[in-house]
């Protein structure tokens, strides 16, 4: 079963019923407790990254995800969902030297896109919306079916950047190239919303569904 | 590279769409969950719903159609019309909405833009600005009852008085499907409700609005080049030419348009091609840019 995590950012419903119309058996997770009986979780979520981190512990569900993903079983954030897997964001922080901490399941940052874009450069419109381009970085399954060049759907105006280089399933350009998906092991992320990127999305979310392995069980812990 | 989007516009009332489009193998044209998985699969790249319900007791069968499409349709979609308070807001949006976008209810009360923003986000919150050319005379003693006695208009325009003679003009927003003048500077507002965390507007222009000859480039220039934040341009269209006009010759990011689709006098997959012909990025049917 497919556990989709409501920790109060955001409709679900989407989500729910995207994971749906490609198979899956998916329900809304509102009890940290259940969150350990699910082989698969997807963490979504719109809106403000420290309202995000705030829900997740007002509600257990930082550590039950933690918890979950220690397992080794497959998870997949999306959007802001995505930005909480990181290990800091600029969103919401008072000082740029005091990011507000994330669950720090992925080395990295979250930061805003610049307008400005220096000198001769046209201006960037933040937020990034709409449909763009995503140019994989690496050969996950995530993408399995689709041809290269596939557009899919943007809303946000912060962006994740991975420590590791590898972790990077794709990048999109805007402005500059970012970080659109990440694939580490166990655990998936799209900046972008599968859920509202008609068939390019549901195939994403289907591979999810059907592909996302098990992290191997590391032998020297047994 | 980020595309241009083309989206159509429905109008709905009390959960039907009653204006929105002429698909031929549609069996209820009314029914927004087929109509938007029509145009779905005919490329649009996002829809706007505009409710135009006139009893706010039967907002509950929008909200209720909200769900369904949401439910239903695994497209990005805004929800307009008749939002006055945060709480509808909020209905909207835990109904499926991705995005709500806010008209009268952001002059009335700007901090609702503030609010929205805050509780879901400026990627959430949308805000209909719905200038027209007004003569100076008449306006700017409206405007400077509101800002003060020493504004001066950040923008000027000609404009036809009664006699078709040239005469200046401010951009002045209007409610009420652009009767009712408010006293309020487009481009001023613009920034102000960018200000407050609006994270899109739609701009449709009183004076285009219905005519089909065209977006109104001028004032789609000026608030584009006002405000970081997406622009709409809406108002106006009556070809895919016109939606290539506007987006050559402004920094509008997307076109929305109602007639031209729901008379069917040209489809989703014309837009987009006249916009890929003319070098503009476009998404494509198939999901793969051309540009």
């Amino acid at each position: 079963m497919i556990g989709i995590l409501d920790y109060g950012m955001g409709n679900l419903r989407s989500v729910q019923k995207a994971l749906q119309r490609v198979g899956a058996e998916a329900q809304t997770i509102g009890r940290p407790e259940a969150v350990a009986l699910c082989d698969r979780v997807v963490l979504p979520g719109v809106g403000a990254f420290a309202d995000g981190m705030a829900h997740l512990r007002a509600t257990g569900m930082d550590q039950a995800v933690l918890d979950y993903i220690a397992t080794g079983r497959p998870l997949m954030g999306i959007c802001l969902g995505m930005q909480l897997l990181f290990g800091a964001s600029q969103e919401g922080a008072t000082e740029a030297s005091q990011p507000v901490p994330g669950l720090g399941v992925l080395p990295g940052r979250v930061v805003r896109f610049e307008e400005d874009q220096g000198p001769g450069q046209a201006r960037l419109k933040v937020p990034h919306m709409g449909w763009n381009r995503i140019d994989w970085q690496s050969g996950t399954a995530l993408f399995d079916g689709l041809t290269p060049g596939g557009h899919v759907y943007f809303v946000h105006a912060y962006y994740c950047q991975p420590e590791h280089p590898a972790d990077t399933a794709a990048t999109t350009t805007y402005g500059r190239p970012f970080c659109s998906a990440v694939h580490r092991d166990n655990i998936w992320a799209t900046q972008f919303h599968p859920e509202k990127s008609q068939q390019v999305g549901l195939r994403i979310l289907k591979n999810f569904v059907e592909r996302a392995a098990d992290r191997p069980s590391d032998p020297s812990t047994g | 590279m980020l595309t241009h989007r083309v989206i159509p516009c429905l109008d709905v009332n009390r959960g039907r769409v009653v204006k929105g489009v002429n698909f031929v193998d549609l069996r209820d044209a009314g029914d927004p969950v087929e109509v938007a998985a029509g145009y779905d699969a005919a490329g649009a790249d996002e829809l706007v719903f505009l409710d135009i319900t006139a009893s706010h007791e039967d907002r509950a069968i929008t909200y209720d159609m909200v769900r369904q499409v949401a439910e239903r349709c695994f497209m990005p979609f805004t929800v307009g019309g008749g939002i006055r308070t945060l709480e509808d807001v909020t209905k909207l949006i835990q109904a499926g909405a991705e995005k709500v976008s806010i008209n009268t209810a952001a002059i009335v009360t700007p901090d609702i833009v503030a609010q929205t923003a805050r509780r879901f986000g400026t990627c959430a919150t949308v805000v209909n600005i719905d200038p027209k050319r007004v003569p100076i005379d008449e306006a700017l003693p409206r405007m400077r009852e509101r800002y003060g006695s020493g504004f001066e208009p950040p923008a000027v325009s000609t404009g036809t008085d009664t006699d078709g003679n040239p005469i200046e003009c401010v951009f002045e927003v209007h409610t009420h499907g652009g009767r009712k003048p408010v006293g309020v500077e487009a481009l001023t507002y613009a920034r102000q409700v960018v200000e407050l965390g609006a994270g899109e507007i739609i701009l449709t222009s009183m004076d285009g609005d219905g005519t089909k000859d065209g977006y109104d480039i001028e004032v789609t220039k000026r608030v584009a080049d006002a405000v970081d934040v997406p622009v709409v341009a809406s108002g106006g269209c009556g070809s895919p030419a016109h939606m290539v006009d506007v987006l050559r010759q402004t920094r509008a990011d997307a076109v929305l348009a109602a007639s031209i689709f729901h008379f069917g006098t040209y489809s989703i997959a014309q837009a987009k091609r006249a916009l890929a012909d003319a070098g503009l990025p476009v998404r494509l049917d198939d999901g793969v840019a051309v540009h």
